[in-house]
């Protein structure tokens, strides 16, 4: 189920291209905001966890998981060049999971990493938040890079449609509309964090049981989806 | 023995019917898929390749189902016409790359690349490449396989004249040693050149399908027009109409020319200026009216 030769041309697609900046750009701009918030304020375990929260699991993560998800596959269906992958004897869920593989990897790298870095400069880790929510981006990870593999596996506007996504629904409704909370990724990860978090840093709306079925189920059916449309991929001639 | 086997497929978008009720057999040897741009050749060819499911029909290779069938690939090579590759990967990363997905290793690519001589820039960024290079690249990693059959979507598309000839050389190759070779265009003269056996498509329906001769009679032994100005209009229009390979001939007033209608293009071409002569009649223009490949095509369809 996993391919070396695919995972390698993912990875030099996905860090070798111009928006791999951003890649490298949102985390700097947590590590830049959580060493200020430190030095004007001091150590503070709420802050922590607002910072934490608000701008690292509501932004960062799904942003990240937006262009790497949509990234490992939506170029080279855009541009055709995925015929190269097709047209050999490997199966397509192979070159989905394989290309989920990478693009969990580049999230996590890029979003966990730099949220626990935040959270040791912010607090040194005080009540577990900065391991709490570098657990909730892991997981969320996950979660977003299948569901964003498959939007770049099924629509040529995936990028567009990811950032509706992750800027309107995640970050906006999530935060004004209840209803909106049960059925986002973040929230799901908070679930998570919840567990591990010093008591009432971390508040989730969905309970831990729901929303680790929540996370397994997307993750799975995103991935097996996009792997049947792969499948019946159709490339258009240029006529 | 390789064959592909395209039985009554058609295949539509929507409401635009690309290829119709189409049923031809393919096998070892070279065969060229002509007919003008937008016939529907890069749908037959996506069909035969497996990137498009025909909408009724079947398209098989060797008995064997192409759609949805990752293992055919073991067999066909596909040359697609798009350019879009890795381009950040060099020729040689690139051609590794496609052999390693076939299982196989760096033995196999280099032999693929000195196949298409390309091992003179292999380490250079695809991005840097000519048309001509990229297209040779693209052959190299359709070969890595060695495949039985090979699948080309207008191949020499942007290639100088020796790019050219070398393509075809090698095209020629891997006919006489008994691969199973299809490539498309829309130029006669190419198609003549290479392949032995011709398969012509016209606004998605295969016309008309035979070795070069056989097509070019077809393309030749038609009513073709002709607008003629002379010094002596119906003095020559009168002797024309007397020999059998005129059809008609029309005195065009407003034109001040006649149009002629030739049934036999190899007879008329040689009387037209005997009898001019013979009348002393000066010839002012002579020009063939309809000569563009897509009258001749429709006049196929037609037939």
């Amino acid at each position: 189920m996993y391919n070396p030769t695919v995972a390698r041309l993912t990875y030099r697609a996905l860090l070798g291209r111009r928006r791999a900046l951003i890649l490298f750009a949102l985390p700097a701009l947590l590590i830049v905001i959580a060493s200020a918030v430190r030095a004007f304020n001091g150590v503070d375990d709420q802050v922590a966890a607002d910072v934490l929260g608000g701008f690292a699991l509501a932004t960062m993560v799904p942003l990240i998981g937006v262009i790497a998800g949509t990234g490992a596959i939506g170029p080279e269906i855009d541009d055709g060049s995925i015929v190269y992958l097709l047209a050999k004897p490997v199966k397509r869920p192979t070159i989905i999971v394989t290309k989920l593989t990478v693009a969990i990897a580049v999230t996590m790298v890029f979003s966990a990493v730099p949220t626990f870095v935040a959270g040791m400069i912010l607090n040194g880790n005080g009540q577990q938040v900065a391991v709490a929510y570098t657990v909730a981006a892991l997981v969320a990870s996950i979660a977003y890079s299948a569901l964003f593999l498959l939007l770049g596996t099924v629509s040529r506007h995936a990028v567009v449609i990811g950032l509706v996504y992750a800027l309107l629904w995640e970050a906006l409704f999530g935060s004004l509309i209840a209803g909106a909370r049960t059925l986002s990724v973040q929230q799901w990860a908070l679930s998570v964090a919840e567990k591990v978090a010093g008591d009432g840093l971390v508040a989730s709306d969905v309970g831990l049981p729901v929303a680790v079925a929540l996370l397994a189920g997307v993750t799975v059916a995103a991935t097996w989806y996009a792997g049947q449309k792969l499948r019946t991929l159709t490339l258009a001639g240029e006529e | 023995m390789t064959t592909l086997n395209i039985e009554h497929a058609s295949r539509w978008f929507g409401n635009v019917v690309a290829v119709n009720d189409v049923t031809m057999t393919i096998g070892p040897g070279v065969t060229g898929l002509l007919g003008p741009n937008g016939a529907g050749k890069s749908t037959l060819i996506n069909m035969m390749g497996g990137f498009l499911a025909p909408s009724t029909g079947t398209v098989t290779l060797d008995g064997e189902t192409i759609w949805r069938n990752e293992s055919v690939y073991r067999q066909i090579g596909v040359v697609p016409e798009r350019e879009a590759m890795y381009d950040f990967l060099t020729g040689y990363e690139f051609v590794v790359a496609n052999a390693e997905l076939h299982g196989l290793g760096k033995a196999e690519a280099r032999k693929a690349l000195a196949t298409v001589e390309m091992e003179y820039a292999q380490d250079r960024k695809i991005g840097t490449y000519s048309k001509g290079m990229r297209q040779r690249v693209k052959m190299a990693s359709a070969l890595v396989h060695d495949p039985a059959v090979l699948l080309l979507d207008e191949p020499f598309n942007g290639m100088d004249p020796r790019q050219r000839m070398q393509l075809m050389d090698l095209l020629r190759r891997m006919g006489t040693e008994g691969r199973t070779v299809l490539f498309s265009s829309h130029i006669l003269e190419e198609v003549e050149q290479l392949a032995s056996h011709i398969e012509v498509i016209v606004a998605g329906r295969h016309a008309a399908s035979g070795d070069f001769r056989k097509i070019r009679r077809l393309m030749t032994d038609r009513p073709h027009r002709y607008l003629v100005r002379s010094s002596d209009d119906r003095a020559l229009a009168a002797a024309l109409i007397a020999d059998p390979s005129t059809a008609g001939i029309e005195v065009d007033m407003a034109e001040g020319a006649l149009r002629i209608q030739a049934v036999d293009f190899g007879r008329f071409t040689e009387l037209l200026p005997r009898v001019a002569r013979a009348h002393g009649i000066r010839l002012l223009t002579v020009s063939p009216s309809d000569e563009s490949l897509e009258s001749v095509f429709s006049y196929l369809v037609a037939a």
